[in-house]
């Protein structure tokens, strides 16, 4: 084997002093705001059905398991965080890997480092408040950020593809992908497939506008991307999440968090049926978080924050990778 | 027949898109992080040269190409074809107008090429980035001018026009860089 030099950091060691000093200024901004530090399992027996997401797996065999068993490293610590915001902890804030299967470019690693908070009390939009000020804080020192907006998903499609996304139709998006010159695939044309198309000119249109020199906070989801969020009534009805946006980069994404047992179970077993129709795994759903829901999750709102594209925009640099001691491929 | 799936798609990858071989130039990764994940790639045809931008949904496949590139030595032309020789193997073939286009006026016999193979048969043909050639037209330069500014049209043995320095003479071999067109130095 010839000798490689790939045993040295990707990220140069100027980038990863500004990681530890991002660390250091997250934990004083929360300690300063009493939310309180946890840390959860990266391992689960059970796992996220979301159909966009994969989770990795592993197996554990010892005592307690002397047969096996599979552990799920988890794509988030959401489920186990809110076992434990129904168990009281009141606020609360974790900086964990996480990883997800199959997501490998320039804005993406199967591992990477994620801050997740939840503030009981707040709704979507009082969160995003709390998003604005801590992400300007971070960045002040390397960043001039103008005042941030917020566009409802309807108004940014609107305004950077010329669409309403929740009333248009297949053909409404293929002539606007068409005028855009946007690549289609194949088969999405002769597809009545509306999400797909929505993520389409989302990538390709929306996104690469968002949140030029500010940060812009894009909210009221279609109700079919609501994950976790709640859904508020309405014609049409809109889920209570929000993504964050800067120099076209998607940052974190929040929710108003969804407290009814029942419902996030019929969502758990709508996406285990999406899965199986698409031949994806059929993984174990979450029963200790339903259980958790069903005791009471306090009115909350949450948000994921990536931190390694936080470190990308903090130190100007064009790939995750560069802001990262050892990416996937010289992991 | 092989395929590749968007996982593989990698710069240089030769993939059969809409009936045509192509080239992948560019495959960029893009995923809402609750949504649907695709590959933006930009792609060369290589039968017509343009590159064009596609989008694939992760987990698509195209076909795979069965295209490869190899070194020829060029022989001659006749008036239909340009013929090659494999140093190697002494196997000979014949590329047509459609796959040796423009380069046509830079190929010089015993020059080693970059044939591109389809299926066995010559889609394309990439002359040296240097080639040497002579002079076979030019105007007489003005006397003492040594520096080359300015400069004049210089026909070349196969029939390339390029602009020379003043103090370039008929009959004198040069250097020319193919992929500009542009004169280099003498020879």
């Amino acid at each position: 084997m010839p000798l490689s030099d790939d045993w040295q950091p990707a990220a140069t060691l100027e980038v990863l002093k500004l990681r530890a000093r991002l660390l250091e200024s997250i934990r004083a901004f929360f300690s300063g705001r009493g939310v309180l530090e946890v840390e959860t399992p990266i391992l689960s027996t059970a796992a996220i059905t979301d159909p966009m997401l994969a989770s990795l797996a592993t197996r554990y065999a010892g005592p307690l398991f002397p047969h096996g068993q599979t552990f799920y490293l988890h794509t988030s610590p959401e489920f186990p965080m809110k076992r434990l915001l129904a168990a009281g902890s009141g606020s609360i804030y974790q900086i964990c890997k996480v990883f997800r299967d199959g997501e490998c470019g320039r804005l993406h690693n199967p591992e990477f480092t994620m801050l997740e908070w939840y503030r009981v009390g707040f709704d979507h939009h009082r969160l995003m408040d709390e998003v604005a000020e801590l992400v300007t804080a971070l960045l002040a020192p390397t960043l001039k950020l103008d005042t941030p907006e917020r566009l409802s998903y309807r108004e940014a499609f609107r305004r950077h593809a010329g669409l309403d996304p929740h009333t248009a139709s297949s053909a409404d998006f293929a002539a606007i992908a068409r005028e855009r010159r946007i690549g289609v695939p194949k088969d999405l044309t002769s597809q009545n497939d509306l999400a797909t198309w929505r993520d389409l000119l989302l990538t390709h249109a929306v996104e690469p506008e968002l949140g030029q020199g500010r940060l812009t906070f894009i909210y009221d989801y279609p109700a079919s991307q609501a994950s976790l969020a709640r859904i508020q009534s309405g014609e049409p009805p809109l889920a209570a999440r929000f993504e964050l946006y800067l120099n076209g980069i998607e940052l974190a994404n929040g929710f108003h968090e969804l407290a009814d047992a029942d419902e996030q179970r019929a969502r758990f077993e709508r996406q285990l049926h999406a899965r199986a129709a698409a031949g994806q795994a059929v993984v174990p759903l979450d029963e200790r978080l339903l259980a958790a829901l069903s005791e009471g999750l306090p009115d909350c709102a949450g948000v994921a924050l990536g931190f390694d594209r936080l470190v990308m925009l903090a130190a100007g640099a064009r790939s995750i990778a560069e802001v990262m001691a050892f990416p996937v491929d010289r992991a | 027949m092989a395929t590749y799936s968007t996982n593989e798609f990698k710069a240089g990858l030769k993939v059969m898109l809409d009936g045509d071989p192509a080239a992948i130039v560019e495959n960029e990764f893009v995923k809402p992080g609750k949504g649907q994940a695709f590959n933006r790639v930009r792609i060369r045809n290589l039968k017509n040269g343009r590159t064009i931008e596609r989008t694939f949904k992760s987990g698509e496949t195209l076909e795979a190409a069965d295209v490869a590139d190899v070194e020829m030595q060029y022989l001659y032309s006749d008036d239909q074809f340009w013929h090659f020789m494999n140093p190697e193997s002494y196997e000979q073939m014949a590329a047509d107008k459609n796959a040796v286009g423009d380069n046509a006026k830079w190929l010089k016999e015993q020059d080693v090429c970059i044939i591109t193979l389809w299926n066995g048969v010559p889609l394309a043909v990439e002359p040296p980035n240097t080639v040497t050639l002579k002079i076979v037209e030019t105007d007489p330069g003005l006397k003492g001018d040594t520096s080359g500014g300015g400069g004049k049209p210089a026909t070349l043995e196969t029939g390339a026009v390029v602009r020379v320095p003043l103090f370039v003479q008929n009959g004198e071999t040069i250097k020319v860089n193919t992929r500009t067109g542009e004169y280099i130095s003498r020879a």
